[in-house]
């Protein structure tokens, strides 16, 4: 059996996490998150107390990989930036190495051109990030092929019970 | 694709119900979310029409307790069941962990059922996935219907690897925490082997 897809470690996750601050400061953005294309949330900072960012998240992609249907059946590869406007409020969505997507949330104390100057700082860094992570896991493979130290070998069925008594 | 997250010890799994139309997927669902404790779950998400047909795609993350020290996030995702909806049936699958089938138990509906297990194979390889291999579960819904099959009959229709199989009345909710039960305990086995 393969490794899991996407694994992040402490560094990688200060790392994004990091970056993601220093966008949403710079760009004067109320949120800024992370969501991998299957939408799972990765990280996000800002002002998250009034925002279900899972349902942020599954939406998100929900709606790149509808994008990206519509990019295709066009003849493109992918619509690497989306923006809706709001009346308050905006979201400017992007994709970064092809696999995850950067959100930004914003409101008029800030403009778009703004956001996507320092978008695209970050989505270097992120791109980065990202390339040090398949390199690590890629390195994993390799190595711990054998006997990946997975936390979850000594799953038993009575642990699977337990989720669903509670 | 599970996504374990070491820094936050959580972990992400993505489980579809696929079916033919109004077969009870988002029935399933919404039973799952009236029955939750407010605090492991998130909002049920139903991009429907006017006339509650899943549109795009149903979406209810839950929050399950901890395994081995990490939480257990399922992410629950119905798809369109009419025909016409198959490509947004394709991207839905992505990244699939676990996949459950709500068959309708009519005998009309025999068909449908039939024709939407191979559309479930195809859509599968096409995102690199393999039926036969991927955690899945077998559900007969309606069995409170008059014109319900027999279990036995459907079981040999449409039951493909001997996969654990449901008999469901979603709209009670019988069988409905079986079923979801029976696919998430696959998908963490699932983790054991990687």
């Amino acid at each position: 059996m393969s490794l899991p897809d996407l694994v992040l470690y402490d560094e990688e996750f200060r790392r994004i996490k990091d970056s993601l601050q220093r966008l949403a400061s710079d760009a004067n953005a109320n949120v800024v998150f992370l969501v991998d294309k299957n939408g799972q949330q990765i990280a996000a900072v800002g002002d998250l107390q009034s925002l279900d960012t899972t349902s942020l998240a599954s939406l998100t992609a929900g709606n790149v990989a509808a994008t990206d249907g519509l990019a295709r059946l066009i003849g493109e590869r992918e619509f690497s930036i989306l923006f809706h406007e709001g009346e308050r409020d905006n979201i400017h969505i992007s994709i970064v190495a092809q696999r995850v997507i950067l959100v930004v949330i914003f409101d008029e104390r800030t403009s778009l051109g703004l956001v996507r100057l320092r978008v695209r700082r970050a989505m270097a860094e992120l791109e980065k990030v990202f390339e040090d992570i398949a390199r690590k896991a890629e390195k994993d493979k390799q190595a711990l092929q054998a006997d990946f130290d997975s936390p979850f070998a000594e799953i038993t069925d009575e642990d699977i019970d337990r989720l669903f008594s509670e | 694709m599970t996504f374990i997250n070491y820094a936050a010890r959580e972990i992400n799994c993505k489980i579809v119900y696929y079916g033919p139309g109004l077969c009870g997927k988002t029935t399933n669902l919404q039973y799952v979310y009236d029955r939750t404790n407010p605090s492991a779950k998130g909002k049920l998400i139903s991009l429907a029409t006017e006339t509650d047909r899943t549109l795009f795609f149903d979406f209810l993350p839950l929050d399950l307790g901890t395994v081995k020290g990490f939480k257990t996030r399922f992410h629950l995702y119905t798809v369109p069941g009419q025909v016409f909806y198959d490509a947004s049936r394709k991207l839905i699958l992505k990244g699939v962990d676990g996949v459950v089938f709500v068959a309708d138990s009519q005998e009309a509906r025999l068909e449908a059922n039939v024709e939407s297990i191979r559309n479930l194979d195809k859509n599968l390889k096409e995102q690199g996935y393999d039926i036969a291999t991927i955690p899945y579960v077998l559900q007969f819904n309606k069995r409170d219907l008059p014109t319900a099959m027999p279990a036995d009959d459907l079981y040999r229709k449409l039951n493909i690897k001997r996969e654990p199989t449901f008999e469901a009345v979603a709209t009670t909710g019988a069988g409905v925490f079986d079923t979801l039960k029976a696919v998430a305990r696959q998908v963490l086995m699932d983790l054991k082997k990687r």
